[in-house]
């Protein structure tokens, strides 16, 4: 099975390695998957408290090169986005501008499980630390 | 050297030029039919058949007449079993295998079980070898067949055949053994192992694809096989068939020549493998070699890198050809139901890497792909939240995981 030019690109470049400090109030993280099932992804996004709007976002990921070019295709995404923007990233989107092969479709998903699982982390730390309803984006 | 190296030894084998080149005549020049009984071209092709059938007997201690060829080591398989079930069903309907077996042995049992055979599988300990004590408890007034392969092809690991071809002799049990793994690689001596009827392929040791032949036992005990096709009658009724001359000298020409240069080769290989495995294991944490290193082909390496998964580990190091035991690059999407078997944890099986070093790999190749193999791994554990929670002193058995 050939990989598209794209998923080879962000596989040899990804963009958006890395980890935020995920005790900071402002940074949301989300893990899904699990090992015995092949793949784990965790995807972290910073959000300005000003603005509401997504600065930074980061992954890592445990996974073939369609779920790491998943998940760093998603990073690229999420910055500059708000957090109501950043759900609307759907799967197909990702399936479509990596030309995923039906095989590989649960990788799509599992990056926008880990979108959502991030900024579902986000929303719930927000809320308690400011005792405030989850009324961050703007 | 070239790009990109061929290491995946176990799927099929480069042909040997030394085999293309004999069997080159057969297509057009001595294209006769080895049945035809009343002019020179087939008795030339029958002449060829012959000699390919003694070289193939010599390599595995037999005789020329126990050679029955087929199109390969899944027909070989199939025979094995499906001619033993039938034929021997009167005397009872029990078989027995083991779980790491070849899908070509599996799904052939299971397809007796669907006629309401009997069929034990019998499971391997970590090292990947069966308990010898389970076999022999395993073995029953109705059982027919025992059927066990010689080595495996994803870990490589070497079955005790002597001793299982003892225990099945003294409980009166037919042993098959699919061996197209360990043939022309490791000695096989079907008197000496007490094996009754053995699977055979050419094109893993150097010899084309397509054909394979059946070794059936004809005396002590004389070894009797419903044949699975109808039709002219050759190999002794066994299996019908104009036989596929060029391929078959081709399969002789390549037992010939293992023969001859087995001990060398596979000296030179283990000290390959070895090399190899120590470079992964000095610069590498957390590796886990999957099977025992004590009973295993000189070729085969079958590595776990953990905190990487196997299709990302294959596509940095694309231009060496190497498979991988994760789900991700199986049809199936399961990951290896072999490394399973052993006891491991699925993320091992995800994690594995397996090398098979042959005949044409080069101390140059090995060396590049060692280099490869550690540069990518490293760079993937750095992309790895498991590596990370690792690294952090996360007991990863003890995360909840959100399972999809």
């Amino acid at each position: 099975m050939a990989y598209s030019d794209k998923v080879l690109d962000h596989y040899n470049n990804p963009r958006n390695v890395g980890a935020l400090d995920k005790r900071d109030p402002n940074v949301g993280t989300g893990m899904v998957g699990a090992p015995e099932c092949g793949d784990v992804m965790k995807l972290q996004l910073k959000v300005d408290p000003e603005t509401g709007i997504i600065e930074d976002a980061r992954f890592k990921t445990f996974g073939c090169g369609s779920a790491i070019a998943s998940s760093s295709l998603a990073t690229e995404w999420l910055k500059g986005k708000t957090l109501d923007q950043a759900l609307t990233i759907k799967n197909t989107d990702i399936v479509n501008e990596l030309s995923l092969p039906p095989v590989k479709i649960h990788c799509s998903v599992l990056a926008e499980d880990a979108i959502r699982a991030a900024i579902a982390d986000y929303q719930k730390k927000n809320a308690a630390v400011a005792g405030q309803p989850v009324a961050q984006t703007v | 050297m070239k790009l990109p190296i061929y290491m995946d030894n176990h799927a099929t084998t480069p042909m040997d030029p030394r085999v293309f080149q004999a069997m080159t005549p057969y297509f057009t020049e001595h294209f006769g039919n080895a049945a035809s009984r009343n002019h020179s071209f087939g008795w030339r092709a029958e002449e060829s058949v012959e000699k390919a059938r003694k070289q193939i007997a010599d390599l595995i201690g037999a005789s020329s007449k126990e050679i029955i060829f087929t199109s390969g080591a899944t027909e070989s398989d199939n025979l094995a079993i499906k001619g033993v079930a039938e034929m021997y069903a009167e005397k009872g309907n029990h078989i027995i295998t083991v779980a790491t077996e070849h899908k070509a042995v599996l799904d052939t049992c299971k397809h007796f079980e669907k006629r309401g055979y009997r069929v034990t599988y019998l499971p391997v300990l970590r090292s990947g070898l069966i308990d010898l004590d389970m076999l022999r408890e395993a073995i029953t007034d109705k059982t027919i067949l025992v059927s066990v392969m010689w080595a495996n092809n994803e870990i490589g690991v070497i079955q005790p055949i002597a001793e299982i071809g003892r225990i099945c002799r003294e409980c009166g049990v037919l042993f098959h053994s699919d061996a197209v793994q360990a043939i022309g690689k490791v000695p096989v001596n079907v008197i000496k192992d007490n094996v009754d009827i053995m699977s055979i392929t050419a094109h893993k040791l150097y010899g084309p694809k397509g054909v394979g032949a059946l070794y059936v036992r004809r005396k002590n005990p004389r070894v009797q096989l419903t044949a699975q096709m109808d039709g002219g009658g050759h190999e002794r009724g066994m299996r019908s068939g104009t036989l596929n001359v060029p391929g078959i000298v081709g399969l002789g020409e390549a037992c010939e020549i293992a023969g001859r240069e087995m001990p060398e080769e596979s000296a030179r290989l283990a000290r390959l493998r070895d090399k190899l495995a120590g470079r992964f294991t000095a610069e590498l944490a957390e590796v886990y070699i999957n099977g025992t290193m004590e009973s295993r082909l000189p070729g085969n390496l079958n590595i776990s890198f953990a905190y990487v998964e196997g299709e990302s580990l294959l596509m940095g190091i694309n231009d060496i050809a190497v498979s991988s035991g994760s789900a991700c690059t199986s049809a199936t999407l399961e990951p290896s139901y072999v490394l399973k078997a052993l006891g491991a944890a699925d993320e091992i099986a995800h994690s594995s890497i397996r090398f098979g070093l042959g005949r044409f790999n080069t101390e140059e190749e090995v060396d590049y792909a060692g280099n490869k193999v550690v540069e990518v791994v490293k760079k993937l554990r750095e992309l790895s939240p498991l590596y990370e929670m690792a690294k952090e002193g996360v007991d990863l058995a003890k995360v909840q995981w959100s399972a999809h």
